[in-house]
C-alpha cells in the first residue's frame, strides 16, 4: 500500500475488471442469441401463422401485432412529447413550474413498467371501454415512451445555438415562424434519434402491454384498433414459460426476431447521432 | 389571422409541456381510485404487514409481506452486485479508458439498456438458471439468486451512465490541482473526483435500485414465483411487479383481487416516486 504506483495498477485493474464483467455477458447474450436463433429464421418462420398450440409454424401474427402497437404509440406520443420539449426549450422560463414539470418527466420515467399497465387497464380498458384493443395498448405504450422523446427533443431543440434564433427574429421573424423555420430544421436528427429510442423501448416492453393488449395465442391478424393482437414481446413469454414441450429453436428464434428489430433501432439511433455530431457546422 | 394563428399554437404547446404533470397525476389518481377499495375489506396495517398472500381463497387473505420481501432481497442482491461494479465501470469510462475504447464501452452500455428484460429473463432462464441449481445443488434454480444476478445487468447501464456524468461534470481543475501537486492518477480518482462527484454517484445508484425493483419480466421469469416469506436468498420467491403481472390476467375486474394488485400498483408507485424525487435533489445539489 506505501507504493502508490503499484496501488495504481491494482485499482486499474479492478476497474478493467469491472469493465469487462458488463461487456462480456452482454456481448454473450447477444452472441448466443443470434448463433441459436439465427438457424430458425427462414421465411416460413416469419411469414406463417402459428399452429399446434404455437409449437410449429412461425411468428407472423406477433411481428405484425408488434408494428402496429409501435406505430399507434408513436403517433400519439410524437406531437405531444415534440411539444412539450418546445415548450421547455423555447418558452418555459426558469421557475417553479418549469422545475415540476421536469420532476413529472423524471417520474413518468421511473415509473415501474408493469404499473402503466395497471394504469392502461384502469383508465384506457375499464373507464375509456376501448377493451383490450390495440388502441388500450397503444396508448399506454404511448404515454410510457413520452419521457423519453421529450428528453431527445428537447436535448436536439437547446443545442441549436442562440445566435441562430436571435437572426431569424431580428428579420422580423415572429417567435413561432422562428421555431417553425430556424430551430425545428435544425434539430431533426436529434428528434429523430430520440423516436426511434422510443420505437425501439415500445417493441421491446412486455408488462404495459400485458392486460392492455396481448393475446396469448390468436392465429389471424387484426381487423381494427379494437381487436386483440400477439405481440413479439409477450409471445416469447408465452412459449418460454406459458405453454411446454415448444421447440428450443421457435424459443430461440422468436428472441432472435425481437432482438433483432430493437438493437436495428438503436444502432440507427446511435449512427444518425453519430453523423450528426460529425456534420454539424456550429 | 396570423397573430391568431400563433395564438392557439402557442396555447396548444404550453398544454403539451403541461401534459407530463397531467400524466404523473392521472396516473396516481387510477391507482387510487381502483386500489383503495381494497382498505374497505383489509387495514392497511393488515395490507402492508400481513404474512399470506392467498387472494382466491375464501376469505381471501391478502397481506403483501412476502411480496415486499421478495422484492427487497432481489433488489439487496441486485445492489450488491451491480454497485461495485457499476460506480467501477464508471470511474474505468471516465477516466482510465482511451478516447477510442470509451466510445465502444459506452455503445455497448447502450445496448445492454435495450435488450428488452424478456429477452434477458428469457437468456436467464436457459443458462443462468441451470447453473445456479448445479453450483449450489438445489431442487430448483429459479431462485432470488438468480433473479439478482440478471437484475444486476438492468442497474448497471443506469448506474454507468448517470455516475459518468457526474465524474464528468467534476470541474477540470481540480483534477489539474491534483495532478499538479504530484498525485498519481488513482490518487486524483479516490481522493478528488469521487467526492467531488459523490452526490451524484448516489444518484446513480439510487436511480439503478429503482429500475431493479420496478422491474417485472425478468424477474418473474427467473425468480420462481411463490409468495411465501423466503428464508435464503436460494429459495423461490415473488416481487411485487411479479405478482401484479402474474395475477392480473385471472382477477375479475372489481373483485377484491382486482383491487388488490391495483394497491400493490399505489405501493410501487410511491417508492419510486419516493427514489426518483431523492435522486433527483442529490443531481441537484451537485449544481
Amino acid at each position: 500500500m506505501r507504493n502508490p504506483q503499484r496501488t495504481e495498477k491494482i485499482a486499474f485493474f479492478f476497474l478493467l475488471l469491472s469493465t469487462l464483467l458488463i461487456v462480456v455477458p452482454v456481448g454473450l447474450v447477444v452472441v448466443i442469441i443470434i448463433q441459436k436463433g439465427l438457424p430458425a429464421i427462414n421465411w416460413q418462420f416469419l411469414s406463417d401463422m402459428p399452429r399446434q398450440g404455437m409449437r410449429a409454424g412461425g411468428i407472423f401474427p406477433a411481428i405484425i401485432g408488434t408494428l402496429y402497437l409501435v406505430s399507434g404509440a408513436i403517433v400519439f406520443a410524437l406531437p405531444i412529447g415534440l411539444l412539450a420539449a418546445i415548450y421547455l426549450s423555447e418558452y418555459a422560463r426558469d421557475n417553479l413550474l418549469t422545475r415540476i414539470i421536469k420532476l413529472a418527466i423524471i417520474n413518468l420515467a421511473g415509473v415501474p413498467s408493469v404499473v402503466y399497465g395497471l394504469f392502461g387497464l384502469a383508465l384506457f380498458v375499464v373507464f375509456f371501454k376501448f377493451g383490450v384493443s390495440i388502441l388500450s395498448g397503444s396508448l399506454t405504450l404511448g404515454i410510457m415512451i413520452l419521457p423519453i422523446i421529450i428528453t431527445s427533443s428537447r436535448e436536439a431543440l437547446e443545442s441549436v445555438p442562440q445566435t441562430f434564433r436571435e437572426v431569424s427574429l431580428s428579420l422580423g421573424a415572429s417567435k413561432w415562424q422562428t421555431i417553425r423555420y430556424i430551430v425545428l430544421p435544425n434539430a431533426i436528427p436529434g428528434i429523430l434519434t430520440g423516436t426511434i429510442l422510443g420505437l425501439g423501448r415500445a417493441a421491446g416492453e412486455t408488462a404495459p402491454i400485458l392486460f392492455t393488449v396481448a393475446a396469448f395465442y390468436l392465429p389471424r391478424l387484426p381487423g381494427s384498433i379494437f381487436d386483440q393482437v400477439m405481440a413479439l414481446p409477450y409471445h416469447l413469454y408465452v412459449i418460454s414459460t406459458q405453454v411446454p414441450n415448444v421447440d428450443e429453436k421457435t424459443r430461440y428464434g422468436t428472441a432472435f426476431v425481437l432482438l433483432a428489430l430493437v438493437l436495428t433501432m438503436n444502432l440507427a439511433a446511435i449512427v444518425i447521432r453519430y453523423r450528426f455530431r460529425k456534420k454539424k457546422k456550429w | 389571422m396570423r397573430k391568431i394563428k400563433e395564438f392557439f399554437i402557442e396555447k396548444l404547446i404550453l398544454i403539451c409541456g403541461l401534459a407530463s404533470i397531467f400524466f404523473v397525476v392521472l396516473i396516481f389518481l387510477f391507482l387510487l381510485k381502483e386500489g383503495l377499495s381494497v382498505f374497505i375489506t383489509v387495514s392497511p396495517f393488515k395490507f402492508l404487514f400481513g404474512k399470506s398472500w392467498y387472494p382466491i381463497s375464501e376469505p381471501a387473505q391478502l397481506g403483501i409481506l412476502p411480496l415486499i420481501m421478495g422484492s427487497l432481497l432481489v433488489t439487496l442482491g441486485a445492489a450488491v452486485i451491480s454497485v461495485p461494479i457499476g460506480v467501477g465501470c464508471a470511474i474505468y469510462i471516465a477516466e482510465v479508458a482511451p478516447l477510442k475504447l470509451k466510445e465502444i464501452l459506452k455503445a455497448s452500455i447502450e445496448l445492454l439498456v435495450a435488450i428488452p428484460s424478456v429477452v434477458l429473463g428469457f437468456i436467464g432462464m436457459v443458462t443462468l438458471v441451470p447453473l445456479i441449481k448445479n453450483v449450489f445443488h438445489l431442487p430448483t434454480g429459479l431462485t432470488a439468486l438468480s433473479g439478482s444476478i440478471m437484475l444486476a445487468f438492468m442497474a448497471m447501464p443506469t448506474i454507468v451512465s448517470i455516475a459518468e456524468d457526474a465524474l464528468y461534470s467534476v470541474p477540470k481543475n481540480y483534477k489539474e490541482g491534483a495532478l499538479a501537486l504530484g498525485a498519481t492518477r488513482w490518487q486524483m480518482i479516490w481522493r478528488v473526483m469521487l467526492p467531488a462527484a459523490s452526490s451524484g454517484i448516489v444518484a446513480a445508484i439510487m436511480l439503478g435500485i429503482g429500475r431493479v425493483i420496478g422491474e417485472t419480466m425478468a424477474v418473474m421469469m427467473i425468480t420462481g414465483n411463490s409468495a411465501v416469506l423466503p428464508k435464503s436468498i436460494l429459495v423461490p420467491v415473488r416481487t411485487l411487479t411479479a405478482t401484479i403481472a402474474a395475477e392480473m390476467g385471472e382477477a375479475v375486474v372489481g373483485s377484491e383481487h382486482y383491487f388488490a394488485l391495483f394497491s400493490i400498483g399505489i405501493v410501487l408507485f410511491i417508492i419510486s416516486f419516493a427514489i426518483n424525487v431523492t435522486a433527483d435533489l442529490f443531481l441537484h445539489k451537485r449544481q
